[in-house]
């Protein structure tokens, strides 16, 4: 990214000292008017005075007001920069106040015993809950569920590179086949939990089981033993998740130019080497960007599995996120569930960036 | 000389054999999977139309397998003689895809204004915010989609009590907002960097301010970009179910929510749940259809430079 301008505008700004001093006064009142709106409020909370708050929504509008008036001074006291930075700043303010605020939220919450459910409220516990996390077997199964999931994309990327390459062929009907591709990604994973893990795959009379019965396996049972249900959740997903890997190959496919693997047939090389050779390496990029992707997308897997087999049998289908809702919605316990998901947020910023710099070191050219 | 004609042309008839050959192999495969990607719909609507028995012995094709019947429809209160009744299922369910509506739009909609003015200006302008240059605020927000949304869940759980935002539309929007964002900046990114800043120079040279020129010139030229991010974002948030089954209760909760709901409850009625489940998907096999374009614009946004 360069660092000059890209637009190259001079603008002569002439902000009289009276308009930059009621840039500051707005910001500073409006956070004064936060500050005295969540000290009372935290006053009401500890029973000191009451001001009739219900909740705390009126913080909420403050917080809303000051974020308004920063905008505002920024044109207010910087002028024409002002109006360049009033395109970020918005989506800053609105980002920062929705992750930066509940994740320091979350750490305070991740080191305390809160049920939610009690009239105890929140308290403090320190370390119980990373101790209690270090003999939860049923967590370290999670962890080691994702990591099978994860292993999963390698196919789903192989699957999805052979429709792309089957859509990129000489066909008639292109556009008809990548709708028909396209839709599994439009159904929501309830919705295909259902039609085809509760209703297709149903052991009696599902088309699956009447087929896979017909071929042979006497006592179809898609959920009963842990690999079998496993492998189940991860077809349900890939199903889901291939046709946006098979789109983003096909655009790779279709920008690789048509000369080069004509030179490649001229030059005698048959399609398995010319793909191999010429096609594979082009498309690496492209290949990195779709797998990383979809292991971001992976990495939030829950839906199928709290619809499907609640994690079950045995915690063998768990995924982290399925098994601290489930967590939650047992034991409504929020100080732990939040200390699992802390400690799930660390291995994923760990994992994507080894990946990332794995996948920067692959991906160059090989000279 | 001939002898050669003739080889080549033995060779010619062998290559075309297989080129035929590798032809018939490609449309067998695309049947192939085209089957594997349309018959879960295809069973979920025939299922939609037939009774107990029919299920039982696995029919598969209306009216040479069954004669189908509207009950599926019926007892979601959609079918032609019960249409016009009253329905309690029917307001539920209407109520429902209201809600998932009302998200879902609000949310893109949010998402991708905030979403295009915040590309448009890392793809214009260098900033400084404190030590933060261009590529580490967009890294900031490109970030936030490896963060798992269990982690937020619990204490926005917790923060949205206190706010009074639990099971409310609004609460739900912002945090699907927050959830496409990052999509959005980065299909829009995209977009801008592909348009010459030159468009600009010269709107600005005629007089109109950065805010003009950018709602004048640019925005009629990225807007296909936009309605692209707009389009995505929808699938994603109208699809949502883990934020959406943890903080909806009874007033703002979402389709994906109902059909979980639906599915342990009342023993199980096959073509009840078909019909369900067909309903909640059909705005977007609509959409899948008629937006193809779009919705592929938005997903290999970035991906071939």
């Amino acid at each position: 990214m360069s660092q000059g301008d890209l637009l190259h505008v001079v603008t002569a700004d002439d902000i009289s000292a009276g308009r930059r001093l009621f840039g500051r006064a707005i910001v500073w009142g409006s956070a004064l008017i936060v500050a005295l709106v969540a000290a009372a409020q935290t006053l009401q909370q500890t029973g000191v005075a009451d001001f009739g708050f219900q909740t705390w929504r009126p913080v909420l509008y403050a917080y809303i007001l000051w974020a308004a008036c920063l905008c505002w001074s920024q044109v207010l006291i910087r002028g024409e920069q002002g109006k360049r930075t009033l395109f970020v700043l918005p989506a800053a303010l609105f980002v920062i106040s929705l992750t930066v605020f509940p994740l320091l939220f979350g750490l305070i919450i991740a080191f305390s015993s809160w049920n939610l459910s009690s009239p105890l409220g929140r308290q403090f516990n320190g370390l119980d809950n990373v101790r209690q996390m270090w003999s939860d077997p049923f967590y370290w199964n999670a962890l080691r569920n994702m990591v099978w999931y994860s292993l999963a994309i390698i196919v789903e990327y192989a699957v999805a590179f052979g429709l792309a390459l089957l859509l990129n062929a000489e066909i008639r009907a292109r556009k008809f086949f990548r709708v028909a591709f396209l839709l599994p990604l439009m159904l929501s994973p309830v919705a295909v939990s259902w039609m085809i893990g509760k209703s297709m795959l149903e052991i009696r009379f599902g088309p699956i089981a009447r087929l896979a019965r017909w071929l042979g396996w006497d006592n179809p049972s898609f959920f009963g033993s842990p690999e079998i249900a496993r492998f189940t959740i991860m077809v349900l997903d890939a199903w889901t998740f291939i046709p946006f890997m098979m789109i983003m190959i096909l655009a790779g496919l279709q920008a690789i130019p048509k000369e080069l693997n004509e030179a490649a047939r001229v030059d005698g090389a048959g399609p398995w080497k010319s793909f191999w050779e010429i096609t594979f390496p082009l498309m690496l990029p492209v290949s990195i960007t779709a797998v990383m992707i979809r292991f971001i997308f992976k990495l939030k897997l829950a839906d199928i599995v709290i619809n499907l087999t609640a994690g079950g049998p045995g915690g063998a289908t768990d995924t982290v996120t399925s098994f601290i809702f489930r967590e939650y919605r047992d034991r409504s316990n929020v100080g732990y569930g939040t200390l699992l998901a802390m400690v799930y947020l660390v291995i994923v910023i760990v994992a994507t960036t080894v990946l990332m710099k794995l996948a920067d070191r692959f991906a160059r050219p090989r000279t | 000389m001939s002898d050669a004609t003739h080889g080549d042309r033995n060779s010619d008839f062998s290559a075309s054999a297989w080129q035929t050959a590798g032809k018939a192999a490609i449309y067998i495969l695309l049947i192939a999977w085209t089957i594997v990607c349309l018959f879960p719909i295809y069973w979920t609507i025939t299922t939609s139309f037939k009774t107990a028995p029919n299920v039982m012995q696995g029919a598969l094709i209306p009216w040479a397998d069954y004669t189908p019947t509207w009950l599926g429809w019926r007892s979601l209160g959609l079918s032609p003689d019960s249409i016009g009744a009253e329905s309690t299922v029917r307001s539920e369910f209407l109520k429902r895809a209201l809600n998932s509506s009302v998200a879902s739009l609000a949310s893109s909609l949010l998402a991708v204004i905030l979403g295009s003015l915040a590309a448009y200006g890392l793809s214009r302008f260098s900033y400084k915010f404190g030590y933060m240059r261009n590529s580490d605020i967009l890294f900031f927000f490109l970030s936030q989609l490896i963060l798992p949304p269990v982690v937020l869940a619990l204490p926005f759980l917790v923060l949205y009590k206190q706010l009074a935002l639990l099971d409310t539309r609004i609460g739900l929007v912002l945090l699907y907002t927050l959830t496409v964002l990052p999509i959005v900046i980065w299909i829009m990114r995209d977009q801008f960097e592909s348009i010459p800043t030159e468009l600009e120079e010269a709107a600005l040279v005629d007089g109109l301010s950065i805010w003009g020129a950018f709602f004048s010139v640019i925005l009629p030229i990225a807007l296909p970009g936009m309605i692209a991010a707009f389009i995505l974002s929808l699938v994603l948030t109208w699809n949502e179910y883990f934020f959406a089954a943890l903080l909806t209760s009874t007033h703002a909760n979402t389709l994906p929510v109902m059909v979980a709901s639906q599915t342990g409850s009342q023993g199980i009625s096959w073509w009840s749940m078909a019909a369900l489940s067909f309903a909640a998907i059909l705005p977007l096999i609509v959409i899948g259809v008629a937006l193809e374009r779009y919705l592929i614009k938005g997903m290999t946004a970035g991906a071939v430079k």
